[in-house]
C-alpha cells in the first residue's frame, strides 16, 4: 500500500483562506445537500492546497474541519488517503512521471533517468533552487501519448529525452509552453494522420492516412 | 471497418471545438425534449433493445441496470456518472470529456429522466485538470442556454449537474468508493448489499455509469437501439472506444465496431505491430486487469465480450497495450503488480496483504532470483486472494499474473535457472 504519505516536520501556525477562497468555498458546498457538508473536504483540501505553493499544512486541515464541522482527524484521514494532496513542501514545478506498464513500453524509463539527471535529484527530491519536484506516479490515462508526465495541472504527452529537456528549460525560464502531445500531434489522432472520420478530418485540413483517400 | 456514419464520436479528437454551438452543428441537443416525452418505459426499453453493456470495464447490460432503480417511490434518486478513468491502457473517457462534453451532459439528462433522478454527480479523476475545466464550461453553458436546470430543454424535468473532482485514487473507479469519497470519506468499497440502486449516494437509490455508457444515449435513442444493435454481434453489440497503446507504430484512440478482428484493428488504425505482426509478442486487450492473450491467440482474434473470454481475457474497458518480441513480459506484468499494490486501500487483508506479497515476489522474478516452486505459490496467493474480498481490485491484481503464468511459464523458469547458473 502507497497511501502513507509524508508529512511536514516543520509547520505554519496559521491558516486562513483568502476572500476570493471563502465565496469560492460557498459556491462548491451549493453543490452539495446541506447537510452533506462533508463532501466538500476534497475540493477544499484541493483550495488550500493551491493557496499554499502546493502543498497542505496542518492548520489548514483544521481550518477545513471548522468550516465543515468534521473532526479535523475525519479531514486528515482523507488528506492522506489520496496521491494529490501534498503533505510537505514540494518545487514551483512538480513533476509527476507516469512510469505504469504503458508507459514503460514506449520508454518512461529514459524520461525519468534523463529527468534525474538534468536536475541532479532522485525521485522524489526537489532541486536546492525549490524549482522543481520529481515523484514517480502510477497511470495518468493518456497511455495511447505515452511516454507522458504531468507537470502541476498540465500533461506533457510523446515525449523523448530531447523534449524532455526543452520542456525542463522553459520551465525553469517561466517560457511559456504548449501543453499535451509535444511532437504537435493532434490529441489521440495517430501521428500518421486519420483513418476515420474523414470528411471532418478534410474540413480540418488534417493528413489523411494513404489508403484512406 | 465501421463506416463514418455509424459513428457517434464524429469529435473525438478534437478537430472541432468543444462549445455548444459546434457541438449542436454536430447534432447535439437536438430535439432532446422529444425524447424525454416518449417516457421512462420507451427510454429503457430501447436502451435495453440497443444491447448496450457498460463501458466501463464489467459489461453489465445498461438498460437493464437502470430497471432496478426504484419506481414512483417519490424518493430522491441519483445519477453518477464515473470519469475516474484510470485503468492502465486506458485513455477514451479523456477525449469524451474534452471534445465531446455535451453528449455526456445530454446523456445524463436523458438517463436521469428515465431513472428519476434530479441530479447528476460526475466524478472526474484530479489529474484530468484541463479537462475537469473543459466540461464545467459545457456544463456551464448548458445551464445558461436552458438545456440543464429548471425545466430542462422545456422539458418540464428539473435536473442539476455537479462536477467533483478526485484526488489520485485508482479504487474511486470502484462505484461504492466513489460513492465513498463523493460523500467526503476515504474512497473505500462498501459491502454489498445493499446495492447503489436502493441506497447509494447519501443513502439514496443511486445508479453509476461510466462517461461512455452515458454520453451514446443520446445517439441510440435518435437513431433506434435497432440500429446499435445491428452494429456488432449479438450480446456484444455497438460501437466502441478503443485504446491502443505500446508497441504500435502510431498509437491512437478510435472508435471502431464491436467485434473487430484484433489485427485489423492494430493494422489499420494504430499502423501495425512494430516489427510486424510476426514480432508480436502478447497483448492485454482490455486494460491492465485482463489477462494477457498471447501472439498465437491474436491471428483470428476478436475484439469483443465473449471472443476475449473464450481466451481466458476480457474486454474491460477497450484499452489494448501490445507488447512486441523485445518487451521483458516478467517486468511488464511486475510493474501491473506494483500499480495494484499501490492502489489497494488496505480495508480488506487478502488484497492489503496479497498485492505486497505477490509484487515482492515479482521483483525477484524479474532478475530471476527466486524459486521454481514459488511461481505455484504465486499462483496459490492468487487463489487466496481471488473472491474473497469486498471489490474487484483483488481479482485485477491476480488476473494478470496467472495469465502471465499460464502463457509464459517456461521463460520464468528459464531466468531463474539463468540466475542460477551466473551467480553458482
Amino acid at each position: 500500500m502507497g497511501s502513507v504519505r509524508k508529512i511536514a516536520t516543520k509547520q505554519p501556525t496559521e491558516f486562513k483562506f483568502t476572500k476570493e477562497n471563502l465565496k469560492e468555498i460557498d459556491a462548491i458546498l451549493k453543490k452539495y445537500p446541506e447537510s452533506r457538508k462533508k463532501s466538500g473536504v476534497m475540493p477544499l483540501l484541493d483550495l488550500a492546497q493551491r493557496q499554499h505553493d502546493n502543498w497542505i499544512p496542518e492548520v489548514a486541515m483544521k481550518e477545513i474541519a471548522t468550516i465543515l464541522g468534521m473532526p479535523p482527524i475525519k479531514v486528515f484521514e482523507v488528506a492522506t488517503f489520496y496521491s494529490m494532496y501534498n503533505l510537505s513542501p514540494v518545487g514551483k514545478n512538480y513533476i509527476q512521471c507516469c512510469t505504469t506498464t504503458p508507459c514503460w513500453l514506449r520508454g518512461s524509463s529514459d524520461i525519468v533517468d534523463f529527468t534525474k539527471k538534468h536536475l541532479g535529484i532522485e525521485v522524489g527530491e526537489t532541486t536546492k533552487d525549490g524549482k522543481f519536484t520529481l515523484v514517480e506516479v502510477e497511470c495518468l490515462g493518456a497511455c495511447v501519448n505515452a511516454p507522458m508526465v504531468q507537470i502541476n495541472d498540465d500533461y506533457y504527452e510523446d515525449l523523448t529525452p530531447e523534449i524532455m529537456k526543452d520542456v525542463l528549460e522553459d520551465l525553469a525560464s517561466d517560457t511559456k509552453r504548449e501543453i499535451g502531445s509535444q511532437t504537435g500531434r493532434v490529441n489521440s489522432l495517430s501521428s500518421a494522420g486519420a483513418t476515420s472520420l474523414l470528411k471532418e478530418a478534410k474540413k480540418a485540413k488534417i493528413t489523411i492516412q494513404d489508403g484512406d483517400k | 471497418m465501421l463506416e463514418d456514419k455509424d459513428r457517434i464520436y464524429t469529435n473525438i479528437y478534437g478537430f472541432e471545438t468543444a462549445d455548444l454551438s459546434a457541438a449542436k452543428k454536430r447534432g447535439d441537443w437536438k430535439d432532446t425534449a422529444k425524447l424525454i416525452k416518449k417516457g421512462r418505459d420507451w427510454i429503457i426499453d430501447e436502451m435495453k433493445k440497443s444491447g448496450l453493456r457498460g463501458r466501463g470495464g464489467a459489461g453489465f447490460p445498461t438498460g437493464l441496470k437502470w430497471s432496478f432503480m426504484p419506481k414512483d417511490d417519490g424518493k430522491q434518486h441519483y445519477l453518477v456518472i464515473n470519469a475516474d478513468e484510470s485503468e492502465p491502457g486506458t485513455c477514451k473517457d479523456r477525449d469524451i470529456l474534452r471534445h465531446e462534453p455535451h453528449k455526456l451532459i445530454e446523456g445524463a439528462l436523458i438517463a436521469a429522466y428515465a431513472m428519476a433522478a434530479d441530479a447528476c454527480y460526475i466524478y472526474i479523476r484530479g489529474e484530468f485538470y484541463n479537462e475537469a475545466v473543459a466540461l464545467q464550461a459545457a456544463i456551464d453553458e448548458a445551464y445558461e442556454e436552458g438545456l440543464i436546470g429548471k425545466n430542462a430543454c422545456k422539458s418540464g424535468w428539473d435536473f442539476d449537474v455537479y462536477l467533483h473532482r478526485g484526488a489520485g485514487a485508482y479504487i474511486c473507479g470502484e462505484e461504492t468508493a466513489l460513492l465513498e469519497s463523493l460523500e467526503g470519506n476515504r474512497g473505500m468499497p462498501r459491502n454489498k448489499p445493499p446495492f447503489p440502486a436502493m441506497a447509494g449516494l447519501y443513502a439514496a437509490p443511486t445508479t453509476v455509469n461510466n462517461v461512455e455508457s452515458i454520453s451514446v444515449v443520446p445517439t441510440i435513442l435518435r437513431r433506434g437501439g435497432d440500429w446499435f444493435a445491428n452494429l456488432g454481434r449479438e450480446n456484444n453489440a455497438g460501437t466502441k472506444l478503443f485504446c491502443i497503446s505500446g508497441h504500435v507504430n502510431n498509437p491512437c484512440n478510435v472508435e471502431e465496431e464491436m467485434g473487430i478482428p484484433i489485427k485489423e484493428l492494430i493494422d489499420t488504425h494504430a499502423g501495425g505491430v512494430i516489427g510486424g505482426w510476426d514480432n508480436l509478442l502478447g497483448i492485454i486487450p482490455g486494460g491492465s486487469s485482463c489477462p494477457i492473450v498471447p501472439a498465437c491467440d491474436c491471428d483470428d482474434l476478436l475484439m469483443d465480450f465473449d471472443s476475449l473470454k473464450a481466451v481466458n481475457s476480457g474486454l474491460g474497458t477497450a484499452g489494448l497495450i501490445v507488447m512486441n518480441k523485445s518487451t521483458d513480459i516478467i517486468y511488464a506484468i511486475t510493474r501491473l503488480s506494483k500499480f495494484y499494490w499501490h492502489e489497494s486501500c488496505g480495508q480488506c487483508t487478502p488484497c492489503r496483504e496479497g498485492t505486497g506479497w505477490i509484487y515482492r515476489i515479482m521483483e525477484r522474478m524479474v532478475t530471476g532470483d527466486a524459486n521454481i516452486d514459488e511461481i505455484d505459490q504465486l499462483l496459490d496467493i492468487c487463489s487466496q486472494m481471488e473472491g474473497n474480498t469486498i471489490c474487484a481490485l483483488a481479482d485485477a491484481a491476480v488476473w494478470p499474473i496467472q495469465g502471465l503464468v499460464r502463457h509464459f511459464r517456461d521463460e520464468m523458469e528459464t531466468r531463474i535457472l539463468e540466475y542460477r547458473q551466473r551467480v553458482a
